[in-house]
This record gives C-alpha cells, structure tokens and sequence, in this order.
C-alpha cells in the first residue's frame, strides 16, 4: 500500500477520542502508582544516593581541589547506580505492576471491558510508569547533582553555570529518561510474557553486562549500550567494574537515542500485539 | 440479525481443558439466563463475548459488533462480572466516575451519569467510602451500577445476586425486570432457579460445555419427552379423577396432594391429556377448582437434563 493511501485509512481513525482516554487512562494511573505506600521502595531506590552525597557534604565536605575527582564520581552513580541498578530494578518495580500486578490483584478486567482499545491502554499505562520513573529518578539526580557541587560553594555555581555542568546534567537527566523509557518498555512486555518477570529481568540484567563484550550486531539490542555514549563524563574502572563501564563502538549521540527510541518503538509494538491477545484468567494467576 | 448476540459454533479449550464446544446461540433482547452447574461454561461464554477470552473456534457478534470492537462494543454493553476484586484505593464514587470517564464523555455528563447509577442501585449513602470497607453486597451493587452507568443495550450479568440479602435482591430484580422491558438484551447466570423463573424470558441450558437445551421455560419443558409432564389439578375428588385418568393410556403416574385436596398427574400426552380432563369435567364427576403445570419450571427442567437438584452452581 502506497504511503497516501495508508496515510487515508489513518485518517478517518478516532484519534482525538484515544488521545482523550490515554491522557484520563494516564492521569488514573499515575494517582494510584505515583502516591502508593507500595511504591516506597522505589522512592528508597532513587534518593539512596542523594542521602550518602548530603551525609558527604554536611560530615566530610571535600576541598576546591576535589571537584574534578567528584565530578567522575557523579558521572560513576549515574552510569553504575542508577543505569544498573537503581533504574533497572525501579522500572522492573514500576512497570511490571502496571499489567501483571493488576492481573494478581485482579483488576485488569475493569480496563479490557471499558470502551477503550487496548493499545491505547497499554500506552497509557506506559506513558503513566515512565512518567513516574522520570519524576522519581529524574529529581533524584538532578538533586544529586546539586549536591555534589553546592559543597564547592561559589566555585561549584561557577562550574555548573559558566562551565560544563550544565551541559552534564542535561546529559544525565537524557540518559535518566532514555533508560526509564528503554528499560519501562522491556519490563512492560515481560510482565505480559511471564507470570513471574523477575527472572528474566535478572537474564536481561546479565545480559546488559556482558553486552560490551558481544558482537557489534548483537550491541544493539541492549538499553545500556545506548545509554552509555550518552555519557558526558567517561568513567574510568578497574576489575569487573570496567565490564560496566566499558566503551564500546563510538557512536554519536543523536545516532545512540535514535536507536534507543527505535529499539523501544519495536518493543512497545510487540507489547501492542501482545495485549490484544491477553486473555484474563484470574485463576491461573 | 444486528439486534442479536450471535455465536456460530464457538468453540473454546483453555489448553485441553474445554471451557465449552460448539455453541451456536442467537439470543434476542430480553432477559436470558445461562443456567448450569459449576464448570458448565457460563462465565467462559460471557467472557467470549465481551473479549476478556478468544474463542479457539467459530465467530461471536454481539448486536453487530465484534469482540474485538472494543470501543464501539462497550459503549453499549456493560458487564458485570464475579471477580469480587477492584482496584485498590477507589471510592464506590471514583470506581463508577473512572469507567464513565474513560468513555471519553464530559465531566459533568460522568458525573451525572454516576449519581444517576449509584442512586438506581441504591448505594448513595456508601458512594464516597472506600470500596474496601463494603460489604459484600455493596461490593456486587457498585460492579452493576459501574456496569449500567453509561445505558448501556446490552447488560451481562455474572452471578449478580450471589451476596444480596433478600430485600437486595428482590430491588435487583425489579431492577433487571426494568431493563428487559425497556428492549435491553439482559444476560444473567444464576444458580437462583425460583429467581431465574420468575423473570427469565428465556434460558440456556449448559452442563460440561455443552448446550442443553435453550428458548423459553416453556417451550424447553415441552421438549423434553422423556420425562413425561406433571399437572397438579385442584378437585373434590382427587382419587376419582385419578381412576379415570389411569383409564387412559397418557397418564403415568399419580399421587394425592398431601391436603388430599388435589391430585399430581404425569401425562406424556399433555394436549391429549387436557382434551380428556374436559371431558370428565363436563361429564360432572369431579368438580375441578383449578389445574396447573407443577413441573414447568426451571428448577424442574435443570433436574430432568442436567441431573441434580439445582444447586449452586
């Protein structure tokens, strides 16, 4: 079909209705993920780091000579805390809930029998856990990052306003959504392929290692390889760590969030067609 | 055909399990009551036609639409299901607001139509406390008005008056009585057969996945030959009456009433059997009162095809 005719058939499609029932689906969603005692330990996750940097700066505040060792070791939390862990089991907290938690708590069903395409709930409900990862991760680092260099007093204000600092956080906070997007849109599908997604969110984790390692072609199905030529600051390790921080095949930066983007296009495509089959039965859950 | 819910040979397996084989239906408006015991197939055929299931085979059309037409299909069919379960944290308010909503309809409209759903189900007092402290009935009574809040044409009902205290279910009834009147397809399963009688307008019959029997009360009965037809006749004198229907080759079976009063007849000729009692009537042996079918009744029909006694099912 030539792309003016598919551009016709989309035409006559009730767009205006679906976009009125994702964003009155995503405000529903956001009500009860983001403000839920549930969610606690995601909240323990983001700001962890946040708390040790405040500890830091009010018990062992580091001199004006130390800026540069702190700006490798912001640019360490972020690469190796927050795109490893505190990210990943986040959205694995977050984004596994949105199917596979209301099919255990029995409640999917109220949604699949509302007047509303399913791919437009899914959607919803990704956009309602990204936008919840994104707050919560988001302002944890940019709370880190403010941290780190408001130790420094005028000479930190000085490097983020006059100097590179700026453009890192901007880095860092790209990165942030990039990965509650790349790693949202995996746990989302495993949570409909698998009762249980932990598991293979531990074989995506392993995965994600030893991805520096893989053939190039294979590089590319991983959300951290992306991830990591976003990096405004390259982190150098020794040990196992260097596996986390590797560099692998330069890539520009608009070639890496390209690729993320499609790479969750594809994703969230196959989760589209997944949730028009889903069938609820409660009992086998 | 567009005012039927249709199903053409649907058949559907969990695995090798048989949720239900080879059903073909076309159900018109009215109330409808899918009877059967427990593991018959009646959530699995109410969830066929609302999509929450695939059917492994055959084709489903409820007025029309396709179960897989989910935003024109549920903007004329609510479904009331028996997953006493909701989402965690709602109000009975925001449970009906949330749904109507998600309609895509103005505020003020949802608003309106939710008041409206929770005063006919009689829940007005509880609307703004948390679900999760409702009692089980409250519970059954904000799923339907969840499920009748936007009008819809087509109501399906799982079990809906499993909970209810007596005065609950009676409302309920009056409730879907109205609904049936007004040409809105009503689809309920229930196990209540007294309840099934008095408002069904029609009921199918499913044991193991399988159809039974289905069409009017009535009409089922007559069908079933092998279980010859039971009369109650009101006379002055049963045993008379009973002599002379044993005379003829229709009648079966007789007993007294236990008031003597009254006579039970089994005929499995009940056309030529009232031919007969007319004429003893006429001859002005017995002076009959009143004569009435005493099995043509749901619970009696479920008994004579499925076997048990109607319980729960």
């Amino acid at each position: 079909m030539r792309l003016a005719d598919r551009a016709r058939n989309l035409a006559p499609l009730p767009w205006d209705l679906w976009w009125l029932q994702a964003r009155r689906l995503t405000r529903i969603e956001l009500r009860r993920n983001l403000f839920s005692w549930k969610a606690t330990w995601i909240y323990c996750l983001a700001f962890i780091p946040t708390l040790i940097i405040l500890i830091h700066m009010l018990f062992d505040p580091h001199p004006f000579f130390a800026m540069s060792e702190d700006t490798n070791v912001l640019a360490g939390i972020v690469q190796v805390y927050y795109i490893r862990l505190g990210v990943f089991f986040g959205c694995l907290g977050i984004f596994s809930r949105l199917i596979r938690g209301e099919m255990i708590e029995r409640s999917l069903h109220y949604y699949l029998l509302s007047p509303v395409r399913r791919e437009v709930l899914l959607l919803a409900k990704f956009a309602a856990g990204s936008i919840s990862a994104v707050f919560l991760f988001g302002s944890a680092v940019a709370a880190d990052f403010a941290l780190m260099y408001a130790g420094f007093g005028a000479a930190g204000g000085d490097y983020i306003f006059n100097g590179p600092g700026m453009g890192q956080l901007e880095a860092y906070l790209l990165i942030v959504v990039l990965a509650c997007l790349g790693y949202g849109a995996v746990f989302l599908l495993l949570s409909m392929m698998f009762r249980n997604p932990t598991p293979a969110a531990m074989l995506v984790l392993g995965w994600e290692t030893i991805n520096p390692v893989l053939p190039s072609l294979l590089q590319k199905i991983s959300v951290a390889s992306y991830l990591r030529h976003l990096m405004p600051v390259t982190v150098g390790a020794d040990g196992i760590f260097a596996l986390l921080t590797v560099e692998t095949e330069p890539v520009s930066g608009w070639v890496a969030t390209a690729g993320l983007l499609a790479l969750i296009a594809i994703v969230l495509s196959y989760s589209c067609y997944r949730i028009r089959t889903l069938e609820i039965r409660y009992s086998t859950e | 055909m567009n005012d039927r819910i249709i199903f053409e040979d649907v058949s559907k397996f969990y695995g090798e399990v048989l949720g239900v084989n080879r059903i073909s239906l076309s159900i018109p408006p009215g109330i409808t009551t899918l009877v059967g015991p427990n593991g018959s197939g009646k959530t699995t055929i109410m969830n066929l036609m609302t999509g929450l299931v695939q059917p492994s085979n055959g084709h489903i059309s409820v007025l029309g639409l396709s179960p897989a037409d989910q935003t024109e299909l549920f903007s004329i069919l609510g479904y009331c299901t028996q997953f006493d379960f909701f989402p965690r944290g709602l109000t009975g308010w925001q449970f009906v607001l949330d749904g109507l909503m998600l309609h895509g309809m103005e505020k003020d409209l949802a608003v309106d139509l939710t008041a409206q759903a929770i005063e006919r189900v009689q829940l007005g007092d509880a609307a703004g406390r948390k679900i999760a402290g409702y009692s089980k009935g409250m519970r059954q009574k904000i799923r339907l008005a969840q499920a009748i809040a936007h009008h819809p044409r087509v109501l399906v009902l799982d079990e809906p008056l499993n909970g209810l205290d007596p005065m609950a279910r009676a409302e309920s009834i009056a409730l879907f009585e109205e609904l049936g009147r007004q040409g809105m397809h009503v689809l309920i399963s229930s196990h209540i057969l007294d309840e099934v009688d008095r408002i069904s307008d029609r009921v199918i019959l499913l044991t193991g996945g399988y159809l039974i029997a289905e069409g009017n009360i009535h009409q089922v009965r007559q069908e079933v030959h092998e279980k010859p037809m039971q009369v109650l006749i009101r006379c002055d004198h049963p045993e008379v009456l009973a002599a002379k229907m044993f005379a003829i080759n229709h009648c079966v079976e007789a007993r007294l009433h236990a008031d003597g009063k009254g006579v039970f007849l089994r005929t499995a000729d009940i056309d030529q059997f009232y031919s007969m009692l007319n004429g003893i009537a006429a001859e002005g042996l017995v002076k009959i009162d009143a004569v009435a079918p005493a099995d043509d009744d749901a619970n009696a029909i479920y008994q004579y095809l499925i076997g048990t006694d109607g319980g729960p099912s």
